[in-house]
């Protein structure tokens, strides 16, 4: 026969199939930062990348619950700009406001992931259209709320997640305030997503919601809570954001796209039942670096959106590829 | 004695997670029919799949005549003139009988054009070979032709491309009386013309009427093979692994009948008129009936899913209206149902996750596996184990399973409910013998326990060995009620015989 091979050697082959591409393709790209800029190996270099790759990773992660449930949430790029925007008006300067305006702020996350699930739960519109109405109408609340023309400054006490360092820490010398944020985020909804019986629904409802309700699983429930949880992945990037960008209309426009982009490069399942939210960080670093090589190279902003629609594309074609292979 | 025409030795195969063969030799000489017999699953497909060059074996070797052959494709096959007759056909309904049997290789004139009269009286020459094929007219459009012609006409194509082996993977399976009585006698012309014939089926029928030689797969091994004509219990003794006694599970005694567990009263909706409905504990009861006689809406009824409107429920003595399969299963039913696929499974999650996805539906939300779930965990694996469920782990997804295997981890699922009333959907549609009767046992195992149990089948033969009693629907109603040892045309003549109109 043809396809020989001694058994150990297959059973390494398959070993090395199991691993997902996502991490393969991020030390490719990373070796690639470091061979343009060698400095990247110091902690300036690879923190500065974590603290703006945090955002993003931590919207990922929460846009994976989403997925997996079988939707999309196209609206926590808007959330983000209503996030920050409405944070500049609400703390209006006074340092002290930080305190209630964070928990608001992180509330108001809950609260949209949770109409997003009720439209689609009960009044039964894809989720797609449900998250793209929400996306344009939390632009418009973000409009008019600044007037068109939001004030300018954050107090620092509100900045200090998204900008501040931890000094003196060994080993690394120092630490954002964002990568701790990070590393807490997607540690929590890793645990929540693949160790807890709401993480085996989501997966469950995406995988076969009739299956998942002849079982008893609260299917409404489930989904609604998977929103939530997007919800509040957009209010704290949102708030990281507004830490080191500052505030604008168009703070969080595009994030959306982005956020799918790294689930399904970590090898989420459109259309739902698997995907990983340690795959969906590493999705996130992926893009981030790519986006940073391109930078490099001096190419301007648009061929950044034209990159990313084509790894959209690609991933989505290597994850039905690799379905195929694996599947019956 | 000349060499077999096909000898395969050794052959094994393995899916990951599944053996599908292993250690299979089979041959077939020219001029016999060897007949291929198993369960689904068995492996059959598989070892023709391996034939063809569809699939490569892992280890094991194919000879023809004698020589050793490795086809890479089944274009290969096809060409050392081994046909693999399939139950879709490769013929374009579109062409003519002539156009497709000569498809690729027509006859042409010196100016290079298609010589449709050569075309036509070769075509003429090749189905007369066959007295099933002599009415059929060349120029016919396949299309229009009945199955039963249509697969003479592919046996005719492989034949006159020279093929030396021919497969025929269940060919009566869409055919009526007189259409397989045509197929035989063109079976008959094959191995007359000393053509080698691998036959598979699994109607005894069939085997007894053209088998030489018989070999019985099971369970990816040959379980046994016959050189002469066995008879038909040997074979199925072969097929099912035991004696077909013990196939299906004991019936209750009196004493294992217990109070009523569930009663309905007066119930109806839309599709479903009349209900009385008696389910006792430890008892089986199976709903026989016609598809859309209304079996599948009294138990999705009973399960909340599409609720009774009116009427009166009571579950374990209490009063009842469940509004959704979640209130059901909080109340103590079960169900399995009919289409594993579309509504038992979820395909892409673990063979464990699929037996706990009910017991994990009723525990809160944010229980993780350190907490009190891992003790859950190894009970449903015990299970798992108790049911002997083959998989190469737990962890696997359970769509790389078995439809037998499969089954039986929903039906893990409902064990760990321990339900009052369980309903079990065309329990063993599409699934093997042996796990056929593994479900048996296991639902007369939970009657025993003190469960009331309804099933519903369109399976007579299991309804009667199933069941302590047997109740027949029609358009909505339920119309008969036989004892568990009724006949199966008693029970037929209940579901398809008119109604006189009584109420």
């Amino acid at each position: 026969m043809t396809d020989t091979g001694s058994p150990r050697s297959s059973a390494l082959r398959r070993r090395l199939s199991q691993i997902n591409p996502v991490w393969v393709l991020l030390v490719l790209l990373i070796a690639a930062i470091i061979f343009m800029n060698p400095r990247f190996v110091e902690p300036t270099g690879y923190m500065n990348f974590l603290k703006r790759a945090a955002p993003l990773a931590i919207l990922a992660a929460g846009q994976v619950y989403v997925i997996v449930s079988g939707g999309f949430d196209l609206s926590v790029g808007s959330l983000i700009t209503l996030v920050v925007v409405g944070s500049s008006m609400l703390t209006n300067n006074d340092p002290a406001a930080t305190y209630w305006v964070i928990p608001l702020m992180l509330t108001m996350g809950l609260g949209v992931g949770a109409i997003n699930g009720l439209i689609v739960c009960f009044l039964r519109v894809p989720s797609l259209i449900a998250t793209l109405g929400m996306m344009i109408t939390l632009n418009g609340l973000a409009f008019l709320w600044s007037g068109g023309a939001p004030r300018g400054y954050l107090p620092d006490t509100f900045r200090f997640f998204g900008r501040e360092l931890i000094r003196d820490v060994p080993l690394v010398r120092f630490i954002p305030v964002s990568v701790l944020v990070l590393i807490v985020v997607v540690g929590v909804f890793a645990w929540a997503m693949h160790r807890t019986n709401l993480g085996r629904h989501i997966h469950a409802i995406g995988d076969n919601p009739v299956a998942a309700r002849l079982a008893g699983v609260p299917v409404n429930r489930v989904r609604i809570t998977a929103f939530m949880i997007s919800g509040l992945s957009g209010a704290i990037a949102g708030i990281l954001l507004g830490g080191f960008a500052g505030v604008s209309t168009d703070v969080g426009a595009g994030y959306e796209l982005q956020a799918i982009t790294a689930a399904v490069l970590g090898g989420a399942q459109l259309l739902g039942g698997k995907g990983s939210v340690p795959a969906a960080f590493g999705g996130a670093l992926a893009l981030t670096a790519i986006f940073t090589l391109l930078n490099f190279l001096g190419l301007p902003q648009p061929v950044r959106q034209v990159v990313q629609g084509l790894i959209l594309i690609a991933a989505v074609a290597l994850a039905m590829h690799r379905r195929k292979q694996t599947g019956t | 004695m000349t060499a077999p025409m096909i000898a395969m030795n050794g052959i094994t195969k393995s899916f990951p997670g599944v053996r599908a063969l292993s250690d299979v030799s089979f041959d077939v000489r020219a001029g016999e029919v060897q007949a291929l017999v198993g369960e689904n699953g068995a492996g059959k497909s598989t070892l023709i799949k391996i034939l063809s060059g569809v699939y490569h074996a892992d280890a094991g070797e194919v000879h023809m005549n004698g020589e050793a052959v490795h086809f890479a494709h089944p274009v290969e096959s096809l060409r050392a003139g081994i046909a693999v007759i399939y139950q879709e056909f490769s013929l374009l309904p579109e062409r003519s009988v002539a156009q497709n049997l000569f498809l690729g290789r027509e006859p042409r004139t010196r100016l290079g054009l298609i010589d449709t009269s050569r075309m036509r009286a070769e075509a003429r020459e090749v189905l007369s070979l066959f007295a099933a094929a002599g009415h059929i007219d060349p120029d016919s459009l396949v299309g229009s032709l009945n199955v039963a012609t249509q697969q003479v006409v592919e046996i005719a194509k492989a034949v006159s491309t020279g093929a030396r082996v021919v497969v025929m993977d269940e060919p009566t399976a869409a055919l009526n009386e007189t259409e397989c009585e045509e197929l035989f006698a063109t079976v008959d012309t094959l191995r007359n013309r000393g053509v080698a014939i691998i036959y598979i089926t699994h109607r005894m029928r069939e085997i007894a009427r053209l088998a030489d030689r018989v070999t019985v797969l099971k369970d990816g091994e040959v379980a046994a093979s016959f050189d002469t004509l066995p008879s038909p219990d040997a074979i199925v003794r072969a097929m099912v692994g035991r004696d077909i006694e013990d196939f299906f599970a004991p019936k209750a005694k009196p004493d294992e009948i217990g109070d009523p567990v569930l009663t309905v009263r007066g119930a109806g909706n839309d599709v479903l008129r009349d209900i009385d409905l008696d389910i006792r504990a430890g008892e089986i009861v199976a709903l026989a009936g016609i598809q859309g006689a209304g079996r599948v809406a009294l138990a999705m009824a009973l399960f909340g899913e599409a609720p009774f409107a009116t009427g009166d429920v009571t579950l374990a003595g209490e009063a009842v209206s469940f509004r959704s399969a979640r209130a059901a299963i909080a109340g103590g039913i079960g169900l399995l149902p009919g289409d594993r696929k579309s509504e038992g499974l979820v395909l892409m999650q673990s063979v464990r996750d699929n037996g706990m996805l009910t017991s994990r539906a009723f525990a809160p939300l944010w229980t993780s596996d350190q907490r009190n779930d891992n003790a859950d965990t190894t009970r449903m694996d015990a299970l798992l184990d108790q049911m002997e469920i083959r998989a190469a782990s737990y962890e696997q997804d359970i769509r790389a399973l078995s439809g037998g295997n499969q089954q039986k981890a929903i039906v893990a699922r409902w064990l760990s409910m321990r339900p009052k009333l369980l309903i079990f959907i065309e329990p063993t549609r599409g699934i093997d013998v042996n796990s056929k009767a593994g479900i048996y046992h296991l639902m007369r195992d939970l009657a025993r326990e003190g469960a009331g149990i309804l099933m519903i089948s369109s399976d007579l033969p299991e309804v009667i060995g199933v069941a302590d009693r047997v109740l027949v629907m029609q358009s909505g109603r339920i119309v008969a009620e036989f004892p568990h040892d009724a006949s199966e045309q008693d029970i037929m003549h209940a579901a398809t015989a008119e109604t006189e109109v009584a109420a």
